[in-house]
């Protein structure tokens, strides 16, 4: 900085001049969800753990003649038919429920969402193009990952419309638990404590460990009214050729709307 | 023209007070000052008028729109560097100013901005790795991206080493040859001093003072201090006999003299029928800190009464 400054503002005279600007002519929604999204790109934890794990698993199962193959053990199915909705579900447990709130209170803890409320861009976009961007990115996962399952023998969901469905109230209820985690953790720390709370049982109840095919029958009732539980049932439906259960998509419903509420009271923008 | 007005403001956060009652006006094209002590309610003040705090009690208007309510009025118009607010950690220099940008509708060049700035060099540099002095820099061209009418710098030099927090005023004072109102939050008196045109001092959330730095000295009625070393021997009783001559007294070789503002040149003239010299001769005039600690003292000691 020199004395010889030249002042970047007139405020009073409207700028008549055409003169060149690197400015971005984007909607400013769209400019923060394509920083956002480069922001994500850059976390290669993230990226790792999201984009790269999951499909790679996939494919595994679908190369190896044994876990693409029907077994009895399985109620009939393969391993990869059994393994896939829970890495689906595990998709939008990651991105909506771990990455979304530690990025958020993060943001919130070193008063981004702050300055951000300085402009005319309310914090809240940039919420919204978080939610977007891991959404769309766990719907486009959870698409490659059935591509890649039906391209190694895995039949094309006769349900398509009951598959699409469960993914979206799986996405709803995830980005509520999101929500919550955010609006509950003080800062970035907290957020990433509370998403391994959540993460972890889950995980388990989806099927991870033990599928639900060979969980006993009390863990598969308990399993039935966990968001991704009932998420993992109702795509395994799907992939059997049935319309999603009832009960199932019910549970999700009523997890993204008992969420919503309890985010909408606590989250706190600064 | 006033582009903000405070009137009575209050904010309480539970129990404790911030602000008692604050008032002042901006107006068009000029650096106003808000000068206090940690604590003093300064912080909450700017809030309010950032609209990022609802006040309790009062009346905030900017431009003459209240930043509560009409978000979008004010936020278009209002360019704010807020303490401790940070960028997303990698996020490079040149991408947040032309995110900031697109959120304006006549945003200034952001390339231009990094030039002004001295930022051209961390362009690609990541948020997380610039120097403390480097993230105020970027923080300062966020609150100017939008082409704001007016500014808020809260704190704006804290923790910027001597050279940086010079570069910094002249680039306040270029910013404002352009007719951009500033509110500057503050702690340092020789900032104060070099920027403001006039200065809000506040102490224990209340305006205890408003006026130019110059008149906020002038009122302090101390005198001068009038230092010289006589080239031959004086009396000093001669000299606390002088009119307007408080008192005289010897250091070693040197002799001080208080006096009011008449002092000086009934001195002056004195030595001169003399014929002394007088060597050294220094004239010590209460600062902008003399006064703002005689405020702010003499409300602490009132609200404890």
């Amino acid at each position: 900085m020199t004395s010889s400054l030249v002042p970047p503002v007139s405020p009073t005279t409207p700028d008549t001049q055409c003169r060149p600007r690197s400015r971005p002519g984007r909607h400013p929604f769209w400019a923060l969800v394509r920083v956002e999204a480069l922001l994500f790109g850059r976390s290669a934890a993230g990226v790792v753990w999201t984009a790269l794990i999951p499909p790679a698993a996939v494919i595994v199962l679908g190369a190896v003649p044994a876990t693409r193959h029907p077994s009895a053990s399985f109620d009939g199915r393969s391993p990869l038919e059994t393994w896939l909705p829970v890495l689906m579900m595990y998709e939008f447990l990651m991105t909506a429920a771990n990455l979304l709130p530690a990025v958020l209170a993060g943001y919130r803890e070193r008063g981004i969402l702050r300055r951000l409320s300085t402009t005319p861009v309310p914090p809240s976009r940039l919420l919204g193009a978080q939610a977007l961007i891991y959404l769309s990115l766990a719907a486009v996962l959870d698409a490659a990952m059935l591509a890649i399952a039906v391209i190694c023998g895995v039949p094309v969901p006769d349900q398509f419309a009951g598959f699409v469905l469960t993914l979206v109230l799986v996405a709803a209820a995830m980005l509520g638990i999101g929500l919550v985690l955010a609006a509950l953790a003080p800062g970035e720390k907290a957020a990433n404590a509370l998403g391994l709370v959540v993460f972890f049982p889950l995980l388990f109840f989806a099927g991870l460990w033990i599928p639900r095919s060979q969980m006993p029958p009390v863990l598969r009732d308990i399993s039935d009214v966990t968001p991704l539980g009932a998420g993992a049932r109702a795509v395994q439906d799907c992939l059997d050729g049935r319309w999603p259960a009832g009960t199932a998509l019910l549970v999700l419903a009523a997890y993204a709307a008992l969420c919503a509420v309890v985010a909408a009271r606590r989250f706190r923008w600064q | 023209m006033t582009v903000i007005e405070v009137v009575g403001l209050r904010k309480a956060y539970g129990e404790r007070v911030a602000v008692r009652d604050v008032s002042f006006a901006l107006d068009e094209g000029e650096i106003f000052g808000l000068l206090g002590p940690n604590g003093a309610g300064k912080t909450t003040t700017v809030e309010c008028v950032a609209g990022l705090r609802a006040p309790d009690g009062g009346r905030v208007r900017v431009f003459g729109h209240d930043p509560q309510r009409e978000r979008t009025a004010v936020t278009a118009r209002l360019g704010v560097q807020l303490q401790a607010s940070e960028v997303q950690p990698n996020l490079r220099v040149r991408e947040a100013l032309r995110l900031y940008a697109s959120f304006y509708p006549d945003p200034v060049d952001p390339d231009e901005l990094l030039e002004i700035l001295g930022l051209t060099g961390q362009a690609q540099v990541r948020f997380a790795r610039l120097s403390g002095g480097q993230r105020q820099r970027l923080s300062i061209a966020l609150a100017l991206i939008g082409r704001p009418a007016v500014a808020i710098l809260d704190e704006l030099t804290t923790g910027l080493d001597p050279a940086a927090r010079r570069d910094t005023w002249e680039l306040i004072a270029a910013v404002r040859e352009r007719g951009v109102t500033v509110l500057l939050v503050t702690h340092f008196m020789a900032e104060a001093e070099r920027l403001c045109d006039r200065v809000a001092v506040i102490n224990a959330g209340r305006v205890v003072a408003c006026d130019s730095p110059a008149a906020l000295t002038a009122r302090l009625d101390t005198g001068q201090r009038i230092r010289f070393v006589p080239s031959e021997p004086v009396d000093d009783r001669e000299l606390a006999e002088l009119p307007g001559v408080e008192s005289a007294s010897r250091h070693g070789e040197e002799i001080l003299v208080v006096g009011g503002g008449e002092a000086l040149s009934v001195l002056v003239t004195h030595l001169a029928r003399r014929g002394v010299l007088a060597h050294r001769l220094r004239v010590e005039q209460p600062s902008l800190d003399d006064a703002y600690l005689a405020l702010t003292a003499h409300t602490s000691s009132r609200s404890t009464s």
